[in-house]
């Protein structure tokens, strides 16, 4: 099954709606609770980096019966340093951000920890790709 | 801790009974920072929180909680309430401060996440 969503910049009105659509469609699978949690929460600090960081952009969820693969694609500033963006407290967010509650350096770091693979491709002024898979067997 | 014992515990009102009413709180977890929200495992607990927006509910959705306390007179709004709706989240609206919501519910056995 293939799901696709935009993005849109700066809109925390709408934010984790994609994420939402994709819980309900994991339940209604009979996905195992531990991996739907892994999997929403990783897709939702995505999509919450894209909208606060970016110009816009997609996202694209595949699931068969073995993973679970999301691309979130944006465009974007791109990530300077991607070594420093994947340590704990490391963060550029606005204060606009911070009042929604978030940017709290922990994004990158959590997706990393919710998921079996995580591939990011960014270039500066370009945009940032983040694939991340989690694996249900 | 069943969610109307909670609600009576900090003077709070119950603004839709999404949950089950049979569904026992263990744990507490206070916030403001959502992100922080989303780095642990949330079973069982409660979110105490002075955040009140879309955000504070699409979090508490996808950290698989069930019940979020409304510090500081905070008051939702009516799109905060259809969320909670959606996601099967219970709701209570406290006057009391964070700090005394959290006091309150330790004192009353309600365990902190670590």
């Amino acid at each position: 099954m293939h799901y696709t969503f935009e993005i849109e910049r700066g809109n925390f009105t709408d934010a984790g709606q994609a994420s939402s659509s994709v819980k309900r469609t994991l339940k209604q699978l009979g996905v195992d609770p531990a991996n739907i949690k892994r999997t929403v929460v990783a897709l939702f600090e995505a999509e919450i980096n894209a909208i606060a960081h970016a110009y816009g952009g997609t996202i694209d969820v595949d699931i068969d019966d073995s993973k679970i693969v999301m691309v979130v694609a944006d465009k974007g500033p791109g990530i300077p340093n991607l070594d420093l963006a994947m340590q704990e407290g490391w963060s550029t967010a606005s204060a606009k951000v911070r009042e929604m509650g978030y940017g709290a350096g922990m994004g990158l770091p959590n997706i990393k920890k919710n998921t079996d693979e995580l591939q990011i491709d960014t270039e500066v002024g370009v945009g940032t790709t983040v694939t991340m898979t989690v694996y249900l067997a | 801790m069943k969610i109307k014992e909670l609600a009576k515990l900090v003077d709070g009102q119950i603004t839709g009974a999404f949950a089950d009413d049979n569904y026992e709180v263990e744990k507490a977890f206070a916030s403001d920072l959502m992100s922080d929200v989303l780095r642990f495992s949330m079973d069982e607990t409660v979110l105490i929180t002075g955040l009140c927006n879309n955000q504070t509910l699409r979090t508490a959705e996808m950290a698989d909680l069930r019940v979020v306390i409304l510090g500081r007179a905070k008051e939702p709004d009516e799109e905060m309430l259809k969320l909670a709706k959606e996601a099967v989240i219970t709701i209570i609206k406290s006057q009391y401060s964070i700090f005394k919501i959290s006091g309150i519910l330790y004192g009353a056995g309600i365990k902190p996440l670590y």
